[in-house]
């Protein structure tokens, strides 16, 4: 007997059948689905540019998909599943959380998958090869440019963006280790976490100019961060503040441009993509890949912004 | 969730709102003299700027969501559709390069419309509001992000943009006193808040809808319609919110949103307003958006570990309104 309901849900069911099988066209050229940490943010969107890029130019076909933060292990775990189910021939991944993505990581060692890491990598043996920055070497940069500018003693902040991801940890260590290491006069009176969010770490960054007043300088870790440390900074109109930022995005070239902003390192992120495209295609063709891929990274400011080789690695 | 003890509970006295009022107010006075008393740095004048700028967005945002709350609904869509609002004004006015008020015409009415929207799922088609305003809470985070192309937009060609919240109209009348704009748009929203749910029709249905509906729709009044009005209000109330956060960061993010509902939702609960409906003030809510920013401020200017900050939060909401509980359990 068919009710209303029935065909209701057969319609829809149907609808949704229709949606699917148009991404199960071509099974020719490779496939390659890539897992991102996060796709909305800009930086994410540079990464799959790059993935787009090397897609175009060896004529495979990439997909690229990422959960909405970086606190979405689960949701992360739920898409390296479903890429895995459609037999790809490489997959592209970049771990919120290594430990746990090993069972599904040894599911696609077991099928003959090649994993490629990308960004912050993946603590184990399985990934043929890792496309990443070494985040805790660029924060180091960021810790010594900051004590340059300061004049080698003084009080700085960190405004982070997650306590628990692998860049969040990385970037903070980095910074806050080489400051312990090299710049006994330089003290690290807090660290923050704002979680990316423009708002709450403008927020944050107020809280911090109004419990530390002789404050010299703030360290942003990343875009969102950055770019709420600006905002902050600029709201209370407190001045002589040294602020090094850390990505790109259109705000924080703005803000270095005015000379609100001291500088900030850039990652590689189209490069990032690229990389992690040509090392997959690479691993599913059985070529030899090469298991370190050191994306490299930048330190920008007023001077070199607009130098070719910074703006080729700049997004907006 | 609607209202559900109101048959057999009476309907509280202006004595006993006023009661639960002061109880808020005090909490805020003690957390102020609290970490005034803790931390010098605290109580200065550029700290009770950021304080009352940090409540500017949550504020307005948590008076939207008191209407919504006081009909025995909720509004989990709070959060994205501000994003979506100051994304719309991007549109308005970044793309389209139209002047100045269009943009604030935009957020307005983006946000009276998605407010519709919303209120017809819950009158009309009798969509539970936790349900209706979860799907919407969705879309509007989808939509933003198709909308932009997930690429944030830019306020730099609308000179003036950045004052809606960072000018201090107050200041320029009164040098030395320099209330930001948003400040100032939170307390004029309050204001108006306050006087529809206080004064007009409008702001008694919303009422009655919240403690007894069946009674309002008996009495042959069309329900829906007045539901339906009271979600598109909200919605544009959290249309302002929009342009609040869009003028403070410059920017319209589309990814930002997710979570401020609960915030807001938070500072409601916190100012003594009911979940079961039919009970709430907005100068409550505006007294619980502070105590969340002074909470939030004061803990970071203490320097107490971020992890605990939240602990902490959580911790207070809780025995805000269990205080609150006790109180109208002996009353």
């Amino acid at each position: 007997m068919f009710t209303r309901r029935h065909l209701i849900g057969t319609a829809t069911a149907i609808a949704l059948a229709g949606l699917g099988s148009g991404a199960m066209a071509q099974d020719e050229e490779l496939f390659i689905p890539v897992i991102s940490k996060g796709f909305q943010h800009q930086f994410w969107q540079a990464v799959n540019q790059g993935a787009e890029q090397a897609a175009e130019e060896f004529g495979v076909r990439v997909t690229f998909e990422g959960p909405d933060n970086e606190s979405q292990v689960d949701k992360q775990m739920d898409m390296l599943a479903a890429a895995l189910a459609n037999n790809p021939d490489a997959i592209g991944f970049a771990a919120l959380d290594s430990q746990a993505a090993i069972p599904l990581l040894r599911q696609a060692q077991e099928a003959g998958v090649p994993v490629v890491a990308f960004d912050s990598g993946v603590d184990s043996d399985i990934p043929v090869a890792t496309a990443a920055t070494d985040n805790k070497a660029a924060a180091a940069m960021a810790a010594d440019k900051m004590a340059e500018l300061i004049g080698g003693s003084g009080q700085v902040a960190v405004v982070a963006h997650d306590q628990t991801s692998r860049t969040g940890v990385d970037r903070r260590d980095g910074f806050v280790d080489r400051m312990e290491a090299e710049y006994p006069d330089v003290e690290i009176v807090a660290v923050e976490y704002g979680g990316g969010d423009h708002l709450r770490s403008t927020e944050i960054t107020r809280a911090l100019l109004a419990a530390h007043p002789d404050l010299d300088g703030i360290f942003g870790t990343n875009e969102g961060s950055a770019i709420g440390v600006v905002n902050g900074v600029r709201e209370s109109g407190q001045e002589g503040i040294t602020i090094v930022g850390y990505d790109s995005g259109k705000a924080q070239t703005d803000a270095i441009r005015e000379g609100l902003m001291a500088g900030a390192i850039t990652q590689n992120p189209v490069g990032i993509g690229y990389e992690t495209v040509r090392a997959a295609v690479a691993a599913a063709r059985g070529e030899e890949v090469e298991g370190d891929i050191d994306t490299g990274f930048y330190w920008y400011d007023q001077s070199n912004i607009d130098d070719q080789e910074i703006q080729a690695v700049l997004y907006d | 969730m609607t209202a559900v003890d109101t048959t057999t509970a009476p309907r509280p006295s202006r004595r006993g709102t006023a009661h639960q009022k002061l109880l808020a107010f005090a909490s805020l006075i003690a957390l102020v003299i609290g970490f005034s008393l803790a931390s010098p740095n605290f109580f200065q004048v550029s700290n009770i700027m950021a304080i009352l700028q940090a409540t500017s967005v949550n504020g307005v945002l948590a008076i939207g969501a008191t209407l919504i709350i006081i009909t025995g609904g909720i509004d989990l869509s709070i959060g994205t559709l501000m994003t979506f609002c100051a994304v719309m004004t991007g549109v308005v006015l970044t793309w389209l390069g139209a002047p100045l008020i269009f943009g604030v015409v935009a957020a307005i009415g983006t946000g009276a419309l998605s407010g519709l929207v919303s209120g017809t799922f819950v009158a009309k088609m009798k969509i539970p509001p936790f349900i209706a305003t979860l799907g919407m809470m969705l879309i509007l985070k989808g939509l933003s992000l198709v909308v932009t192309g997930t690429r944030p937009i830019y306020f730099n060609d609308t000179p003036g943009f950045d004052l809606i919240s960072r000018g201090s109209l107050i200041g320029w009348v009164l040098p030395g006193f320099p209330v930001p704009n948003g400040v100032l748009i939170l307390f004029l929203v309050a204001g108006f808040a306050a006087w529809i749910l206080s004064r007009t029709v409008l702001g008694r249905y919303t009422f009655a809808l919240g403690s007894n509906e069946e009674a309002v729709r008996l009495s042959g009044v069309n329900a829906d319609a007045w539901k339906m009005a009271i979600y598109a209000l909200s919605g544009a109330i959290v249309g302002i919110g929009g342009l609040l956060i869009a003028s403070r960061l410059n920017s319209a993010q589309p990814a930002l949103g997710l979570g401020y509902e609960l915030e807001a939702i938070a500072a409601v609960v916190i100012g003594g307003t009911s979940l079961a409906g039919g009970r709430g003030t907005i100068l409550g809510t505006l007294i619980g958006a502070l105590i969340m920013a002074v909470l939030t401020n004061g803990l970071r200017v203490l320097s107490v570990a971020p992890e605990w900050q939240t602990v902490v939060t959580g911790g207070i909401i809780i025995v805000a309104v269990y205080a609150d509980q006790l109180r109208r359990g002996k009353t």
